[in-house]
């Protein structure tokens, strides 16, 4: 079985889907996605730590061989996000129950864990797969599901949400196929490995050049890189708490995984250096618009969503550095924002689900009523500023010691201050939950409930302790880093 | 720096029981002091014990390493901590404090971060818990929850992060992409790696990046910051948060740039000049103030940058100088506000021109108080005398005579807004007004009393050891003198 992990991984949550349709008890369906997630937690767990000892793993599917078949390549890149997208879809599935109980109508709940093992799937695919069209399919999965699960939400405006992400969505898939249709129709392969092999001796060509621009907006629109973020505040606002946690900490790492996947092993890192400058440009644009803007919302969820896209420009960054340390940086910062951003949308959903609002003037005095819940808030929201001792602090260390490197110290500073920006956002949040007295005629509110809880705290404690002890997830993102950059000229 | 913090817990557990959770406290902070008592004359004789807890990033570890500097400070802080918390008893509870559990929480939480930043072995660990001491520090300075309480909060927060993310973390990674290395080292890590201009413009970024050390224009958040009960304003904000500031403006000035490299270079001299602007400047506006609090708040700026511009110096009796003062101005200055605690807690006042007579209701606490005047001023048989001597002889041995001027400047300055306020306290007449305060006392009809006897003993003690410091202070030359690099 141990041979089969890197199938079992995406066949596993696969299968599992329409077992769950066929399962129509809320609750089955709860406890049937439970298992599997855990399931596929356990197998990513494996896989990484087989991909650190014997080396990378490459499994062809139904005993094809590449190039003709479909070829599943886990190298540490691939592992650390399975890693990072089972443990959020796992966390997540005990938090779910009361969660998605309130908020998505009870007969529609057994097909809710039907999509969500979909995406599951999905996400997982496009980071174990090494063929470029096997990518667009998983993509595709995973982003259909999440317009299902988007449009579950309680508001009327969650399906307008949806549809708008459905078409942005759909854009961005259909660049990345035209692009990856070009490739092949210079290069006659879709295996990545392939076609890394057959690209340089065609690459001056206008098709490849097209072909490198389609794929590189295509999956910058399913990123969110500013400009093309348009779609993300309204879908995390309007989805169930759950769907945002869940897409808030995985969906975009996912496509940042496909770009570096696709720009580095493909292409052997050459894009870079044309688009390296406007990457940058954009990067910095996002970490200011998007603390900027988030600074002025009063619905809480709207707020982190565009913290989100300021997050996101810090990955780009890192990337747009050409340096390992920059690569660093950014790797890391995927896995620090998925436990921050995590943890921030949990204690969101606690609160949600107490107070049946996520708007600013609501949270009045949440410190004093859900003590546990405004805490995790405030730490992972420390985690988010990049105060040492949190994960945040680690990015943010790489991303300056990257610009300091390129002797661009111009961008460290913007880094720095766009941390201050984030300080004003979540310190909103904590003067309102901690210095306004709770209102004369509030409703008497507990503390969320113990399986809601659980996952949060481990969630932040995740967050501290990864800023405390870094030294395993930054050798992780080092030699993967270390490994993408090996073909580049430094 | 762990019991602190276990002490915290057990307040934390303890917190029903006032007088329990009052005696966790008190025995914790004995503790803690009896610890680092023990490691001094280890210190003294020459040893540097380290530990490294833990590597946190490939390449940069958490690691403790205790040197002379860090020891006074460690000292300090911990001794007053004990005095503190036996006049925070007084006080909180003559006040009718709210929150007091939390209060003596996060004062060790705080104490315990302050310990970090003293035995820091690189700049990244101090980095560390000096942001930890800001984010403790800041449910104690808002306390009171109030609007007005919230609004200074912002300030003290947004001027600390502000600068420490926005300068001091940047000067941080500089120092480290310059040097490969964060480690405290005898002599400095910067000297050579640099031109002279980029050594200027990284030293500025420090020291306008280490806040807490309150120089100007970064300085509004130490006034900001007196709308904390008196305990806090006093020990923190005469002794851990604004000691740990110009304890890391020495640190790094010795440590990471080392003196020689320092001496006489543009960055230096910039530096005096800022330091010694905000001196004078402080004092003239710590003479227009008149709430009592404010004053001793400009006061403590002023004072503070006594110690940069010694450490400005860039010479080893200016350094050890700046040390000595950290010692001299902590005692004084914790002196100085726990009797403008006692007034509050006594009387109910905080403006100085509400103050007339009130040295014959509370004789005690306004000896106090002109005592730790002394001190500041720079008179014997206080401290401050001495520390104030050691400075004009690091001025002078740096040829910078121009500075022993500041200083005497400052002493005529300290005078004019200290002394007239005991003046006020003994030799004028109290005012009309004075009958109403007496009304809302509960127990005494009879008018203005002495402060709660917790508060006496902790004010005394300051007091007390403002003096011994006097006769303290060879030693305390002694012990920093491997400061100087001899």
């Amino acid at each position: 079985m141990l041979a089969n992990l890197p199938a079992l991984q995406v066949v596993l949550p696969l299968m599992a889907a329409p077992i769950c349709l066929i399962l129509r008890r809320a609750d089955w369906a709860w406890a049937f996605s439970l298992i599997v997630t855990w399931c596929c937690f356990a197998i990513s767990i494996l896989l990484l730590l087989q991909v650190q000892t014997v080396g990378d793993i490459s499994y062809p599917m139904g005993d094809w061989a590449a190039p003709w078949g479909i070829e599943y390549k886990v190298d540490l890149l691939s592992a650390f996000l399975l890693v990072i997208v089972s443990a959020i879809g796992s966390v997540v599935m005990p938090y779910a129950r009361r969660s998605v109980e309130a908020e998505v109508p009870g007969p529609r709940i057994y097909l809710f864990y039907t999509m969500y093992l979909l995406c599951l799937c999905g996400l997982l695919g496009i980071a174990i797969t090494g063929d470029a069209f096997n990518l667009f399919v998983f993509l595709e999965v995973s982003s259909l599901s999440s317009y299902v699960l988007i449009s579950m939400g309680r508001y009327r405006r969650s399906l307008t949400a949806a549809y708008r992400y459905l078409i942005m969505g759909t854009v961005g898939a259909t660049f990345y196929i035209i692009g990856v249709g070009m490739m092949y129709m210079m290069t006659g392969t879709l295996n990545m490995a392939d076609l890394a092999a057959r690209i340089p001796a065609v690459a001056d060509t206008r098709t490849i050049q097209v072909a490198i621009a389609f794929i590189i907006v295509g999956l910058g629109l399913k990123l969110a890189i500013f400009p093309l973020h348009m779609w993300l505040p309204n879908a995390y606002t309007f989805a169930p708490s759950v769907v945002t946690i869940f897409l808030a900490s995985t969906a975009t790492k996912i496509a940042v995984y496909a770009l570096l996947r696709m720009v580095f092993t493909v292409f052997g890192g050459a894009p870079l250096f044309v688009v390296a400058q406007a990457l940058m440009m954009l990067a910095v644009v996002a970490m200011f618009v998007g603390s900027l803007v988030a600074i002025y919302q009063s619905n809480i969820k709207r707020m982190l969503a565009y913290s989100s896209i300021a997050q996101i420009g810090y990955m780009v960054l890192g990337i747009s550095f050409i340096s390992a340390i920059g690569l660093t940086g950014g790797i890391i910062h995927l896995f620090n924002h998925a436990l921050v951003k995590g943890a921030l949308f949990m204690a969101v959903g606690c609160m949600f689900l107490r107070l049946e609002s996520v708007r600013l003037e609501d949270m009045a005095g949440i410190g004093k009523r859900m003590p546990v819940t405004m805490a995790c808030f405030l730490i992972a929201g420390l985690g988010l500023i990049g105060v040492p001792l949190t994960a945040g602090f680690i990015s943010k260390w790489y991303l300056v010691l990257a610009a300091f490197e390129k002797d661009m110290w111009y961008i460290a500073a913007l880094v720095l201050a766009s941390s201050l920006l984030a300080v004003i956002y979540v310190w909103r949040v904590v003067e309102v939950a901690y210095f306004k007295p709770v209102p004369p005629g509030a409703n008497e509110i507990a503390e969320a409930p113990i399986s809601m809880l659980v996952p949060l705290c481990i969630l932040t404690g995740a967050s501290v302790y990864f800023g405390i002890d870094a030294t395993r997830t930054v050798d992780i993102a080092a030699d993967a880093a270390n490994f993408l950059m090996r073909g580049m000229m430094p | 720096m762990v019991v602190p913090l276990i002490g915290g817990g057990l307040i934390l557990a303890t917190g029903s029981r006032p007088n329990v959770r009052e005696i966790m406290t008190l025995l914790t902070a004995c503790l803690l002091f009896f610890c680092v008592a023990s490691i001094v004359p280890l210190i003294a004789a020459g040893g540097r014990p380290s530990i490294t807890l833990l590597e946190m990033l490939p390449g940069l570890n958490i690691t403790f390493t205790i040197e002379p500097l860090g020891m006074v400070f460690a000292c300090v802080a911990s001794f007053l901590w004990i005095v503190t918390t036996i006049y925070a008893i007084g006080y909180m509870r003559g006040h009718h404090e709210v929150n007091q559990t939390r209060f003596y929480f996060y004062f060790a939480v705080a104490i315990s971060s302050a310990m970090g930043i003293a035995f820091a072995g690189n700049m990244m660990t101090l980095f560390i818990f000096y942001e930890v001491l800001t984010l403790s520090t800041f449910p104690l300075v808002t306390h009171h929850g109030t609007e007005e309480s919230k609004k200074a909060g912002r300030v003290y927060l947004g001027i600390l992060i502000g600068t420490s993310i926005g300068f001091l973390l940047f000067a941080i990674v500089w120092t480290y992409v310059l040097t490969g290395t964060l480690d405290f080292t005898e002599g400095g890590i910067l000297g050579g790696k640099a031109e002279k201009p980029v050594i200027a413009v990284l030293l500025l970024l420090y020291m306008f990046g280490i806040g807490k050390a309150a120089l100007m224009p970064f300085h509004r958040w130490l006034p900001a910051a007196m709308v904390a009960p008196t305990p806090v304003s006093a020990l923190l904000h005469a002794v851990a948060v604004v000691k740990a500031g110009v304890f890391t403006v020495i640190k790094v000035i010795v440590y990471l740039f080392g003196i020689d490299t320092l001496n006489g270079t543009v960055g230096a001299a910039v530096l005096a000049v800022v330091a010694a602007v905000t001196l004078l400047l402080s004092a003239m506006i710590a003479m227009r103030k008149d709430n009592l609090k404010a004053r001793l708040a400009y006061s403590t700026i002023s004072q503070l940058s006594y110690i940069v511009l010694g450490a400005a110096m860039a010479t080893g009796a200016g350094v050890v100088a700046a040390g000595m003062h950290i010692v001299m101005h902590a005692t004084a200055k914790i002196t100085l506000f726990f009797c403008a605690g006692a007034i509050l807690v006594a009387s109910h006042k905080t403006k100085i021109s509400q103050l007339n007579g009130i040295g014959r209701r509370m004789p005690f606490t306004m000896i106090c108080f002109l005592i730790g005047s002394l001190g500041i001023i720079g008179l014997p048989p206080a401290g401050g005398a001495l520390s104030k001597w050691y400075l004009m002889m690091g001025a002078a041995e740096a040829d910078q005579i121009i500075f022993m001027f500041v200083w005497m400047t400052s002493s005529l300055l300290s005078a004019a807004y200290l002394l007239p306020i005991v003046h006020r306290a003994f030799f004028r007449a109290p005012t009309k007004d004075e009958e109403h305060h007496s009304d809302d006392h509960s127990d005494d009809g009879e008018g203005i009393k002495e402060a709660p006897i917790f508060c006496l003993i902790g004010l005394g003690t300051a007091a007390v050891l403002t003096v011994v410091a006097f006769f303290l202070a060879d030693d305390l030359a002694q012990l920093l003198a491997p400061l100087a690099g001899k």
